[in-house]
């Protein structure tokens, strides 16, 4: 029980911590943004550790977090494997494909009506199926290596993506247009100049929810089939086996992945939509 | 009163425009006519409602009329924008905020592909013309008001078209400014001789910059006067205490007036 009220003492040390590190003129600091988030995260972390210790609980139901941090030390090389295997095969060139896919629908759509009005209700028509029932077929056709993995989240990707730049391309102003208009520009030109710059704030925030779509479909997806590694593959037999700390171990990467994924689109986001209102500093 | 060297630029006859809208149609132009010279500069002055903007936009082909004839230069206004005939400024400054101000101006010079050489001779020397230099490295919103709509004609201004249409451009600035902008783009004219459509709302305004006065009245929009300016060319901020100015504004004054009456 002493590991609980030690866990919980910290608890109420570092919270008490975090308020007054907010309250004070630090939290304005580069530093302190970092600050305040790291001891919560922390705190976290010892209060999780405390009540798994204090009050017994089986490792089948929640290991603590140093064992998760043990698992993880000694199994290195399989979860390096199984991450390269999920994440930069499946994960990443599905992620990629199904943006750049949209990216050329949605101008085929801008420039005909026709497909506006046939291709965007088949989108929303596979948005709508569940990946439950996509996964294996994809598996079907595709085999069981990581290429019917990226399929999955080729598709998953796909239909936000479509429906965000569709709705960017329309974001420009009409005096922006009309401006573009007045010097003669071309189709061409007005995208380029225009309606694309104007698009990206729509674009990032559909890669934005891609990102985390892309983990989600790369590692379901070996719940139906594939190679004997995978982070999916790993989870799905781990749980047969209750080996739980690797489970864990996994789930821990799969968060830092995605983090890492989302965290690169939010930066690139940055950069590039550095003149938007909601951006600017 | 006409120069025997100026020459119709633009020319409308019978010009009729209709908005297709929900609640009906809306006639925003009715059985306009009106012959605008080389190098002329007009003023177009009304109520709200009008059809000021829709007369520019129909110029420079952003509306299409639904009845009558448009000419610019002697060919239809679609043809003459493909020429580029036109710079348009808006009421609002639209500037991409993408864009520093020097790459504001210089977007219409790389749709026209001028060299990158003039892109850049052409950009100092408009933004010298509306005392922005310095600022080409800005973005728009770090920007006033006043400077910004200043940038958007120095980018009308950067490809030399012969046509210039500005729709209320200083409307939302203060008046010591607009006295001074005022000032500028008469110069500006002078220099340059373009053709000048220009709508506003002040009286002052129109009388003190303008060689034609185009008063307007709402619903249907039509036009109910012209007037021709006796004032000379060279117009010092003062000739506006003059006897001569007075009597022009009181003209238009009882244009709109009239206009009102027929409500
Ligand atoms: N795109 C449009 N669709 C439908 N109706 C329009 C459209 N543009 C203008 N109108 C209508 O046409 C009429 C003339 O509008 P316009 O904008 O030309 O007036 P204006 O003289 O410029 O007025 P203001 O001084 O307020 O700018 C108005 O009744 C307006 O509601
Ligand atoms: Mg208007």
């Amino acid at each position: 029980m002493t590991a609980l009220w030690i866990a919980i003492g910290i608890w109420l040390a570092a919270w008490a911590l975090n308020v007054w590190l907010s309250a004070s003129p630090i939290s304005q600091t580069r530093l302190g943004k970092l600050l305040v988030p790291l001891v919560f995260g922390a705190t976290v972390l010892v209060l999780w550790e405390g009540l798994v210790r204090g009050l017994g609980i089986a490792p089948v139901i929640l290991p603590a977090p140093s064992a998760i941090a043990a698992k993880i030390a000694v199994s290195l090389p399989i979860l390096w494997q199984d991450f390269a295997q999920t994440i930069l095969k499946g994960a990443i060139p599905g992620f990629l494909i199904g943006a750049g896919a949209a990216f050329l629908v949605a101008i085929a759509i801008d420039r005909s009506p026709f497909l506006q009005r046939g291709l965007l209700p088949i989108g929303n028509f596979v948005a709508a199926l569940p990946i439950v029932g996509l996964a294996p077929i994809l598996v079907m056709w595709f085999g069981f290596d990581w290429q019917s993995k990226a399929a999955v989240v080729v598709v998953m990707v796909f239909f936000p993506m479509l429906v965000n730049i569709v709705a960017g391309l329309q974001a420009s102003e009409r005096m922006q247009r009309d401006l573009m208009a007045t010097w003669g520009a071309s189709y061409v030109q007005t995208l380029i100049k225009l309606r694309l710059p104007a698009a990206m704030p729509f674009v990032f925030n559909g890669l934005k929810i891609a990102s985390t779509l892309a983990l989600i479909g790369a590692i379901v997806a070996e719940f139906f089939g594939s190679p004997v590694y995978g982070m999916g593959f790993r989870i799905s037999t781990e749980v047969g086996r209750l080996g739980l700390d690797m489970v864990w171990a996994e789930i821990a990467v799969a968060a830092l992945a995605g983090s890492a994924l989302y965290g690169l689109v939010a930066l690139i986001e940055r950069w590039v939509t550095f003149w938007h209102p909601s951006q600017r500093h | 009163m006409k120069d025997k060297a100026s020459q119709p630029v633009i020319e409308a006859r019978g010009l009729n425009l209709v908005f297709q809208t929900a609640d009906g149609p809306v006639q925003a132009l009715k059985d306009v006519n009106l012959t605008i010279n080389q190098g002329d500069f007009v003023s177009f002055i009304g109520p709200s409602g009008c059809g000021k903007t829709t007369f520019l936009r129909a110029i420079a082909a952003l509306e299409h009329p639904t009845s009558g004839t448009l000419t610019v230069n002697g060919m239809p206004p679609d043809e003459a924008r493909r020429r580029r005939a036109y710079g348009y400024v808006f009421q609002a400054a639209g500037l991409y905020p993408w864009r520093t101000i020097a790459g504001n101006i210089r977007l219409p010079l790389e749709i026209m592909g001028f060299s990158r050489a003039e892109q850049d001779e052409r950009t100092a020397r408009v933004l010298d013309l509306v005392e922005l230099t310095g600022f080409g490295k800005k973005f728009p919103w770090q920007l006033s008001g006043g400077m910004q709509q200043r940038a958007s004609i120095a980018r009308a201004l950067a490809f030399d078209a012969d046509i210039l249409l500005m729709d209320e451009p200083f409307g939302a600035l203060d008046e010591i400014v607009r006295d001074r902008l005022n000032e500028e783009v008469l110069k500006l004219w002078a220099r340059t001789g373009k053709t000048i459509g220009f709508v506003t709302h002040s009286i002052p305004e129109a009388v003190y910059l303008s060689t034609k006065i185009v008063v307007m009245s709402p619903r249907p929009g039509r036009i109910t006067d012209v007037i021709d300016s006796p004032l000379p060319k060279e117009r010092p901020l003062d000739i506006r205490d003059s006897r001569e100015f007075i009597e022009i504004a009181h003209r238009v004054r009882e244009g709109l007036r009239a206009g009102h009456h027929d409500d």
